[in-house]
């Protein structure tokens, strides 16, 4: 079965396998990445001026109404190249940006517009009172939204979050196509080497639910860990209501 | 006891004179939920035009007993008459039909939230007595008008108070013009203060002579309407009798159970 | 060749064309999608235990794993395990062509795909619609003498659709987006003919940007149509579903 001289099963696998620390370390940057657009987004949205709720408003729009291959393809091969070659003419050298940054870039990016809305429906979803009382105490707006706000919002949203993980992890499985060694870039090779297609597809599969199944699993516990009695229940008061009304 | 009309503040409708047989009549019907007993070979009978109540701590099989009657739930024995017809064993079909004789209210109104005021009563004239829409909604006007509530009749079932929900649910089931109701604690899960505008319209049934079960802790509306009261118990029908001659006698259970709710809810 | 040659002789009608073959993809796959997700949905809430760990198990594998996976399955894995059975057969004297249908074209590999993904995702906002019913809903039909099915077409389904619309018209949109991985099986839909454009004509960037536009214009007018027909359909107090 093996084309290469020290090919073997076994060796396969662990090369596949190493693949994950890629695809774990594209989903937990991106995430950080959309984190960090998300929020103040999010709080632009809710109580920002009308110019900022326009263009955080544009921003979504964009990232979401396009597929996240478009996406990956324009960043890499359209502004990334764009990129080398501008910074190739200043620097007077080849410049080779990595297709492990267009991908993380990317994708986080486009968490950015996504993690956005699940903050905003979680600041929505907090009593307006609790950042009038902030205020009335004499916080600024940027004090009430990182003191008060935020860390109430941040906690209500961890079942979307889990949700946003397990659709990061499956776009990540696209980044192949840029050339981004992770998981699904491994099983191709082992594939073309192999021409065994059925287990590695299968192999991928399973360390892809795998991975799902964790991810989730591990924000559940942050959410009983970080819960707070009564927080949360406007959310979910909020679906039981509607659930009621039916 | 028979002569205290005057002193009340509804004149007590004189049940018809009893025919040969009564409308309703249950008999020995035994009911397991869960393998649990729930009701104990309870037997019952409503005569056209007769207000009867039921009573009881809960738990004790009152609602069960209702939906027995109405065939919601399937009685595991005994027999239910209707017109001296046997419920029993019947097609899905039959079963359908004798659904439509008798009106059901709920505790909880079980209004359909999709539908306004008004198609909520015309809903089932329209699909299941095959009315015409034009006449359906005439009609449920004219039931809706009967409650009071000719104005909400665009609303959605989310638009309106519990009492108004109630009475909708009440008017959809009159306009099915049932030969009898059976009302499941139509106010307890109501506000106090809307409880009165329900009352008023069970008690405008009543004068209209409609024969109606109601399971109900409403004991001052009853005392005054209606023309019996059951008192049930553990799946039983433990004591039956006159509002009057049952309250009077202090020793009776359905006295105590009735002092006993007064004193928690502070009222009559 | 100047750029508004480009452009309007070039990009745009190859873009057309590709829109069309995309749209071939995707209505199919969104309709084939509800159905199954309808079924599935309903088998999930109301079917009896056997059946609804099967289609747990099923819902649990398409939503666990990337779309990819699955259509690269669908696509290139087939076709061995169809030579694998071949072989197998061979020796009884079976046709070597008996496994033949399992060798997918790229589209009819890509709608598989899609349909079931989609599927999947459909029957959860299908079974939370059904499951959010309120018992009481029924009692009542049932009292008015409602038959099952009545209560079904005039109780059940009226409300399930409003409850579910909002998630299985957002899987639509989603479906819309994903639709552009079969360019990965080799189809020339929208992407497919975008990225070979970019690298044939070495404009990367305006090809990428235009295809862009194409989507968004796209998926901008199914939201349009869902917040519509949402609109259209609304009834105070009856919310969306939650799915989980």
């Amino acid at each position: 079965m093996s084309l290469l001289p020290d090919f073997s099963f076994y060796n396969a696998v662990i090369y596949i396998i190493k693949g994950t620390g890629l695809t774990v370390s594209l989903i937990i940057g991106s995430m950080l990445i959309g984190l960090t657009l998300g929020l103040p987004m999010a709080a632009i949205q809710v109580y920002g001026p009308r110019w900022g709720r326009f263009l955080v408003g544009l921003y979504v729009w964009f990232f979401r109404g396009i597929p996240i291959l478009v996406l990956l393809f324009l960043f890499y091969f359209g502004i990334f190249g764009l990129a080398e070659r501008l910074l190739g003419q200043i620097l007077e050298r080849r410049i080779n940006l990595p297709p492990f940054l267009a991908t993380l870039v990317t994708l986080g990016l486009t968490s950015g517009a996504y993690q956005s809305q699940i903050f905003r429906g979680a600041i929505l979803s907090l009593h307006l009172g609790q950042y009038k009382a902030a205020l009335s105490l004499g916080f600024t707006r940027v004090g009430a939204l990182s003191h008060i706000i935020l860390p109430q919002a941040l906690r209500v949203a961890i079942p979307a979050w889990a949700n946003e993980y397990s659709i990061l992890l499956k776009d990540s499985a696209l980044a192949y196509v840029l050339g981004t060694t992770e998981i699904m870039a491994r099983i191709k090779q082992m594939v073309w080497i192999t021409h065994l297609h059925v287990p590695f597809y299968i192999l991928a599969g399973l360390i892809y639910y795998f991975l799902t199944w964790l991810g989730i699993r591990a924000l559940k516990r942050l959410e009983t860990k970080t819960r707070i009695p009564g927080l949360g229940m406007e959310m979910e008061a909020e679906i039981a209501k509607n659930d009621q009304s039916v | 006891m028979t002569n205290q009309s005057s002193v009340l503040p509804f004149e007590r409708p004189k049940a018809a004179q009893a025919e040969t047989r009564p409308l309703m009549e249950a008999r020995n019907i035994t009911k397991y939920l869960g393998g649990k007993l729930i009701l104990d070979q309870v037997s019952l009978s409503l005569n056209k035009g007769e207000f009867k109540v039921l009573i009881g701590p809960s738990g004790s099989g009152k609602s069960t007993l209702l939906q027995c009657l109405h065939f919601l739930l399937i009685p595991d024995k005994g027999d239910v008459l209707l017109e001296g017809k046997s419920a029993m064993d019947m097609s899905h079909k039959n079963i359908c039909a004798f659904r439509q004789e008798i009106g059901m209210i709920f505790q909880d109104f079980n209004l359909f939230d999709h539908l306004t005021a008004k198609d909520n009563v015309a809903i089932a004239l329209r699909k299941v007595k095959k009315w015409s829409k034009d006449q359906a909604l005439s009609k449920a006007r004219d039931e809706l008008d009967k409650v009071g509530l000719a104005d909400k009749a665009e609303l959605y079932p989310a638009q309106l108070s519990g009492g108004q929900k109630q009475r909708v649910s009440i008017a959809r089931a009159m306009a099915m013009e049932p030969k009898l109701m059976l009302l499941d604690e139509p106010t307890s899960a109501l506000d106090p203060e809307l409880i009165g505008e329900v009352l008023n319209v069970v008690a405008n049934l009543a004068k209209g002579g409609m024969t109606m079960l109601m399971v109900t802790h409403q004991i001052g509306f009853a005392r005054h309407l209606v023309h019996e009261i059951n008192f049930m118990e553990n799946g039983r029908v433990i004591e039956s009798g006159h509002p009057e001659s049952l309250l009077a006698n202090p020793a009776s259970r359905t006295a105590m159970f009735c002092a006993r709710l007064s004193e928690l809810t502070g009222n009559q | 060749m100047n750029t508004w040659e480009f452009y309007s002789k070039i990009l745009i009608p190859a873009l057309n064309q590709g829109l069309w073959l995309s749209l071939l993809i995707i209505v199919p796959s969104a309709g084939l999608g509800i159905v199954i997700g309808v079924l599935a949905g309903a088998g999930r809430a109301a079917g009896p235990n056997w059946l609804k760990g099967l289609l747990d198990l099923y819902v649990s594998i398409f939503r666990g794993t990337p779309l990819v996976v699955q259509l690269t399955m669908w696509y290139y894995g087939l076709p061995s395990v169809s030579r694998f059975l071949g072989s197998l057969m061979a020796p009884l004297g079976l046709p070597d062509f008996t496994w033949k249908f399992l060798v997918f074209s790229p589209y009819v590999a890509s709608v598989v795909a899609f349909t079931l993904c989609s599927g999947a995702y459909q029957s959860e906002y299908i079974r939370g619609a059904i499951l959010s019913m309120k018992k009481g809903q029924f009692q009542a039909a049932k009292s008015l003498g409602f038959t099952n099915s009545q209560t079904f077409w005039y109780i059940t389904a009226p409300v399930a659709i409003r409850r579910a619309l909002h998630g299985c018209g957002n899987e639509i949109i989603y479906l819309i987006k994903y639709s552009s991985l079969a360019l990965l099986v080799t189809i020339q839909e929208l992407t497919g003919k975008s990225s070979a454009l970019a690298s044939y004509y070495f404009r990367p960037l305006e090809c990428y940007l235009l295809t862009a536009l194409y989507y968004l214009a796209l998926v901008s007018l199914a939201t349009f149509l869902l917040s519509w027909l949402e609109k259209k359909l609304h009834v105070p107090g009856l919310g969306q579903a939650k799915s989980l």
